[in-house]
């Protein structure tokens, strides 16, 4: 694998995903691919010395070369978070040191089999780094998306998804608001639980690849439902948002 | 390696942590989880821990047996390689010095794989394991060890980053040379120490050329 080192990357732009969550884009002067589902671990650095960490999953896809789009929720109290947040504009400079992770990561081949991808709340961001790998690939493996929010504002990346569901017979998206569904919605309205999972597995032809991001609760529920429907533990892979950070 | 790069208007938020952190390191007071696919379910009816490999007697034991050898105490502080350290925590459970005079390691064994239910396996130097530095954990905070923290019963081995504390432990397997377990294949440090910031086989390489 190639070297992980600091490098100081430049904020090209700032995206508006939710109330919540922003994408910074970032042009990085020794630009690698990464795969998809990958990480990079940025740093920021106060003029006292200070200095605080986090990991961040990339979304955009390897085939968006020299840049990385990394998607941030705000998180309460969140020191990182906060300062991207309010202090981060176009111009401005961020150390990064990536990509990270070779175990939840997904390769658009042409021999891709079905792919069940289950996302709750910014835990959609490494999965959406594999939608659009595979969209840039033109793979067409049967995808399904299954994305759990509390609420219509909190879906990142809406309309893209619309998109891709609307253009690409092959992958479907499946929403599920736990909190409040938008006016008119007749989808699901519940957390996932293993009937949903096992819907969601019958649109795809052949035991599914599976990849789960998302909070704690989410992830070991979901893990345990798809290894209950007989999907081998090794077709599992999971990636979690602990608390605290 | 220091640089000059500041963050305009960054400054600490969270309250100094109390304790000393390893670098890259912030505190949480909760007990994140992670793992990389489904948890396990290992019923102490079929559960059994083994230590064998380059051992003069090799030991397999039922719950029940492992439950009778002698338990302690411990308050251990733990590094997450995902930056999360947690201080204080409080365990019980079987010193791995228990365990290791059980079986007998040979001149030979320097290394040790675990290897676990699910598959996930670890390396880790013999020595690391000896001095009352790890043990085997069955309760956490006065509790059975929880099937999402690694019950019933994982390694922890508290001052190497925690994936070397490898959850639903089934096997200890002493060996002459090292090998990369599980997360060591994707990258990860061989050794893993967090007071060294040894995250990724990148930092062994500078530790090693001494570059850091």
């Amino acid at each position: 694998m190639s070297r992980l080192e600091w490098q100081v990357a430049t904020v090209e732009a700032v995206v508006p995903e939710t109330p919540r969550v922003k994408t910074f884009v970032l042009r990085l002067p020794r630009w690698q691919p990464h795969r998809a589902g990958q990480h990079y671990t940025l740093r920021l650095t106060a003029p006292d010395g200070y200095q605080a960490q986090r990991s961040y999953s990339v979304a955009s896809p390897p085939e968006q070369t020299g840049q990385i789009a990394l998607t941030v929720e705000l998180i309460e109290e969140g020191e990182v978070s906060g300062y991207l947040f309010e202090g981060v504009e176009p111009g401005d400079q961020l150390e990064v040191r990536g990509p990270i992770g070779g175990y939840f990561v997904w390769e658009a081949t042409p021999q891709a089999g079905p792919l069940l991808l289950v996302a709750g709340g910014a835990g959609v961001v490494p999965l959406m780094a594999m939608l659009r790998h595979r969209q840039h690939a033109g793979v067409h493996n049967p995808t399904v998306l299954l994305y759990s929010v509390r609420a219509p504002e909190d879906v990142i990346y809406h309309r893209e998804l619309l998109a891709m569901a609307a253009t690409d017979a092959t992958f479907t998206l499946l929403l599920t608001y736990t909190r409040h569904a938008p006016a008119g919605w007749t989808g699901y309205q519940r957390r996932p639980d293993a009937a949903m999972l096992a819907e969601a597995a019958r649109r795809l032809p052949a035991p599914p690849d599976c990849f789960i991001c998302g909070p704690t609760g989410l992830v070991e529920a979901t893990a345990s439902y798809l290894a209950a429907q007989g999907i081998s533990s090794e077709a599992i892979r999971t990636e979690r948002f602990g608390p605290g950070s | 390696m220091q640089n000059s790069f500041f963050n305009r208007g960054f400054q600490r938020k969270r309250p100094a942590s109390q304790h000393v952190l390893p670098p890259g390191q912030y505190e949480t007071q909760d007990f994140p989880v992670l793992s990389a696919g489904p948890t396990p379910r290992i019923g102490t009816t079929k559960w059994a821990l083994g230590l064998d490999g380059l051992v003069t007697n090799p030991q397999q034991w039922s719950w029940a047996e492992f439950n009778a050898l002698p338990q302690q105490e411990f308050t251990v502080d733990i590094h997450c390689v995902t930056q999360w350290s947690k201080f204080g925590t409080q365990w019980r459970g079987v010193s791995l010095d228990t365990l290791l005079a059980l079986a007998g390691p040979t001149p030979e064994a320097r290394y040790v794989m675990a290897h676990c239910y699910g598959g996930y396996t670890t390396n880790l130097p013999l020595a690391d394991l000896l001095g009352g530095k790890a043990f085997i954990g069955l309760q956490y905070d006065g509790q059975p060890l929880a099937p999402d923290h690694g019950g019933p019963a994982r390694l922890v081995v508290p001052h190497l980053y925690f994936w070397k504390s490898a959850k639903w432990v089934q096997r200890l397997e002493l060996r002459a040379e090292d090998a990369p377990g599980f997360w060591e294949r994707a990258g990860y440090s061989m050794y893993g120490d967090p007071w060294k910031e040894q995250r990724y086989l990148d930092d062994d390489e500078d530790l090693a050329a001494g570059t850091r």
